[in-house]
């Protein structure tokens, strides 16, 4: 920590406890105060995240490698389902990198406040941390996964076009919705410990109410709105389309990204009204 | 006056329902809302028990001071310290900080078993406030302090119980707040270690730093703190001078401990070879005593249960006086049972204090039993009860006719030789006047 806020520190204000106040406005301050405790916790995530596995950070590649496999053959093969003009296992690879991150970062970071039960009850510091580190601990496994990517569209003979100069701020936004969702979930879930079970059913079914595994083109036009209102369609449609060297379609991108700071916004405002009861429930 | 701490009228309610079911599920909350329409004009949480764990607390602490704050079980002094730590948020009142606040409320917060000892070091540096380069500049001292040079790289899981706390309690050690508040966290660890950690928290004390010491140690307290808060539940019961303050609560029968007794097994202190079931302070005739005349043998009674066979145990005593002065550690070495593996069963061990040994005081009792081939404490716990030695005056102790003060841990009556030569009474005159 930086701030020394000795007695009689010029102008220092004092620390105040006081009971919360539900709603009160950002206190951004004080996790900024805390970010190198957000490094070692991502550290520290990422450590532990293949120690003592067999395979190591190769389970980086398998996930999202096997999920092609599959898709490929019973949506590729079996159903024949179109991919807007690339190789089916391409189109889905594009779209399950980008998936994968979202859902392991969703998931870790829903459950990573009851794990850390032990510093919420011992420790201060803002909780928001705790499923922050978890969020970003997952773009090792995106980057692995990303070398993959790169390495199947240059096995497909597609040149790499300026589009991918757009690819960290899609990222960008994608971990800023895993983050939104995530700290949102990780809160509920502390007090409300069904959300354990239901969200990775819950996650499956939102996988399949996005165009990951199938184009937008598939779904009927009277739904085409929902899809539209989904983040995750603009997020994975843009990273097609920076990778393939397509136009992008900027009013869906820009929604994704608005809906997408929606969500942060409100999971920030949510946590903080959550987070103050943390050590006397969890 | 500076003060660096102010609390005002600080309360914390729990519901009594939340120990029993922690968490609420999704079901409940829609029951409730439901519900809610129909529960208008009544008091919906009227049914719900509540505890005030924390009743109408205030205080002052002074920049540089070293509070001690005692009490018992369930008195609220966690509960205070959490708040204090930012951990829980009061009900009501307030609380001011003019400074960084470190706290400590148990060795080897953020420690996990699969990281190295380095890896370790600087999450749970960071984890209790310090940034990277602090943790940096101090590593080698950390490492140092605890003794754990070799292993450093070494996952912690394979750390010794007694190294890895050694290494969790040095880098909580080397954290340099402005307000240190700890939490009976020197209850672990071996003598020498708690020794130097004691030495350590001085340390702190004289580098102008404020720190809140909960404990149940009087005798930690006394040898650390300048003044003590007495919180009897949930409220500050009394708040002055260490001395002051202790022998209130342990004259005013809040804290007196002749007797202790665990009747649930699992809640016993101990572990899969031996537990301890009960301590008391007893005199000859059996009756529990919570004073003995210092002319009076008393003994100190433990119960405890074997539950292994196989183990050779010594049950031990230490005994501290009212400074924290060790009076004496005594093992028992009956014969009997010194070499001899112990079957399981309910074993009851006394020791006997003679009668003009101890000096007058409160004496604090640690118990413990330990196996020494390996090296293994089943049990150890402080001031497990405390007694008063009263020196009634009468003329035939070590007092004598003296009435005042008189320091000293122990005050035995020791046989006195005394020679006399008579003086020739004219050669003894000459000799002084000349």
């Amino acid at each position: 920590m930086t701030v020394n806020l000795a007695p009689g520190a010029a102008g220092q204000p004092p620390i105040v406890i006081e009971p919360g106040r539900p709603w009160t406005a950002l206190d951004l301050r004080a996790p900024w105060e805390y970010r190198e405790l957000l490094y070692f916790l991502t550290v520290r995530d990422i450590k532990l995240r293949y120690r003592q596995t067999f395979l190591g950070v190769a389970w980086a590649v398998l996930q999202p490698v096997a999920a092609m496999l599959v898709f490929s053959l019973f949506l590729g093969r079996v159903a024949g389902v179109t991919s807007s003009g690339v190789p089916y296992p391409l189109f889905a690879f594009l779209g399950l990198v980008p998936w994968m991150f979202f859902s392991n970062a969703v998931s870790g970071a829903s459950n990573s406040l009851i794990t850390s039960s032990n510093l919420i009850t011992k420790v201060y510091f803002p909780r928001v941390i705790i499923p922050a580190a978890a969020v970003l601990a997952g773009l090792v496994d995106f980057s692995v996964s990303f070398v993959v990517l790169l390495a199947l569209l240059v096995y497909y003979g597609i040149p790499l076009t300026g589009g991918v100069l757009l690819v960290p701020l899609l990222l960008g936004v994608l971990v800023l919705l895993a983050f939104g969702v995530g700290t949102w979930m990780a809160g509920l879930n502390v007090k409300f410990r069904d959300i354990r079970y239901a969200l990775p059913f819950v996650v499956q079914l939102w996988m399949f109410a996005s165009p990951v595994v199938y184009p937008r083109t598939l779904v009927p036009e009277r739904w085409q709105w929902a899809l539209r209102l989904n983040p995750i369609t603009g997020i994975i449609e843009g990273f097609r389309a920076a990778l393939l060297g397509r136009d992008f379609d900027w009013p869906l991108l820009a929604l994704a990204a608005g809906i997408t700071l929606a969500i942060a916004l409100y999971a920030l405002l949510a946590f903080a009204r959550m987070e103050e009861g943390f050590a006397d429930v969890i | 006056m500076d003060a660096i701490i102010r609390a005002r009228h600080v309360s914390k309610q729990y519901r009594l329902g939340v120990r029993a079911a922690p968490y609420g599920t999704l079901r409940e909350a829609f029951v409730r809302a439901a519900r809610a329409p129909l529960r208008l004009g009544r008091n919906g949480h009227a049914r719900v028990p509540t505890l005030w764990a924390l009743n109408d607390v205030s205080f002052d602490i002074p920049s540089g001071q070293v509070v001690g704050i005692i009490g018992r079980n369930g008195a609220g002094k966690s509960t205070l310290l959490k708040v204090l730590s930012r951990i829980t948020r009061p009900t009501r009142g307030r609380v001011e900080l003019y400074g960084r606040v470190g706290s400590l409320l148990e060795v080897g917060t953020g420690f996990h078993p699969e990281l190295t000892g380095r890896e370790n070091t600087f999450l749970a540096g960071a984890i209790l406030g310090m940034d990277r380069a602090e943790i940096a500049r101090k590593f080698d001292e950390i490492v140092a302090f605890a003794e754990v040079e070799k292993f450093i790289d070494t996952p912690v899981k394979h750390f010794s119980s007694g190294m890895y706390l050694r290494l969790a309690f040095s880098v909580a050690a080397h954290l340099e707040p402005d307000i240190l508040v700890v939490d009976e966290v020197l209850a672990v660890g071996d003598l020498a270690f708690q020794r130097k950690c004691l030495n350590k928290m001085q340390d702190v004390q004289g580098h102008g730093r404020t720190v809140l010491f909960v404990s149940h140690s009087m005798p930690a307290i006394s040898r650390l703190c300048q003044r003590v808060l007495l919180l009897a539940d949930g409220a500050v019961a009394r708040d002055g001078p260490v001395s002051e303050v202790i022998s209130y609560y342990v004259g005013s029968g809040l804290g007196t401990m002749a007797e202790r007794r665990w009747d649930e097994p699992d809640l016993a202190p101990g572990n899969d070879v031996a537990r301890l079931r009960s301590v008391r302070v007893r005199d000859e005739a059996g009756a529990t005593i919570d004073a003995i005349d210092i002319r009076r043998p008393v003994g100190l009674e433990m119960v405890y249960d074997v539950l292994e066979p196989g183990a050779v145990l010594m049950p031990n005593y230490h005994v501290y006086n009212e400074d924290g002065v060790c009076a004496f550690i005594a093992h028992d070495l009956d014969p009997e049972w010194r070499f001899t593996p112990r079957p399981p069963g309910r074993y009851t061990s006394t020791l006997w204090v003679p009668g003009n040994f101890l000096a007058e005081g409160s004496m604090f009792v640690t118990a413990a039993a330990s196996t020494y081939t390996p090296m293994a404490v089943h049990f150890l716990e402080r001031d497990v009860v405390v007694f008063r030695v009263v020196d009634t005056t009468d003329g035939d102790s070590a007092r004598g006719d003296f009435a005042g003060h008189m320091p000293g841990v122990v005050r035995p009556v020791l046989p006195w030789t005394t020679q006399l030569e008579p003086a020739l009474e004219s050669a003894g005159r000459q000799r002084v006047g000349a």
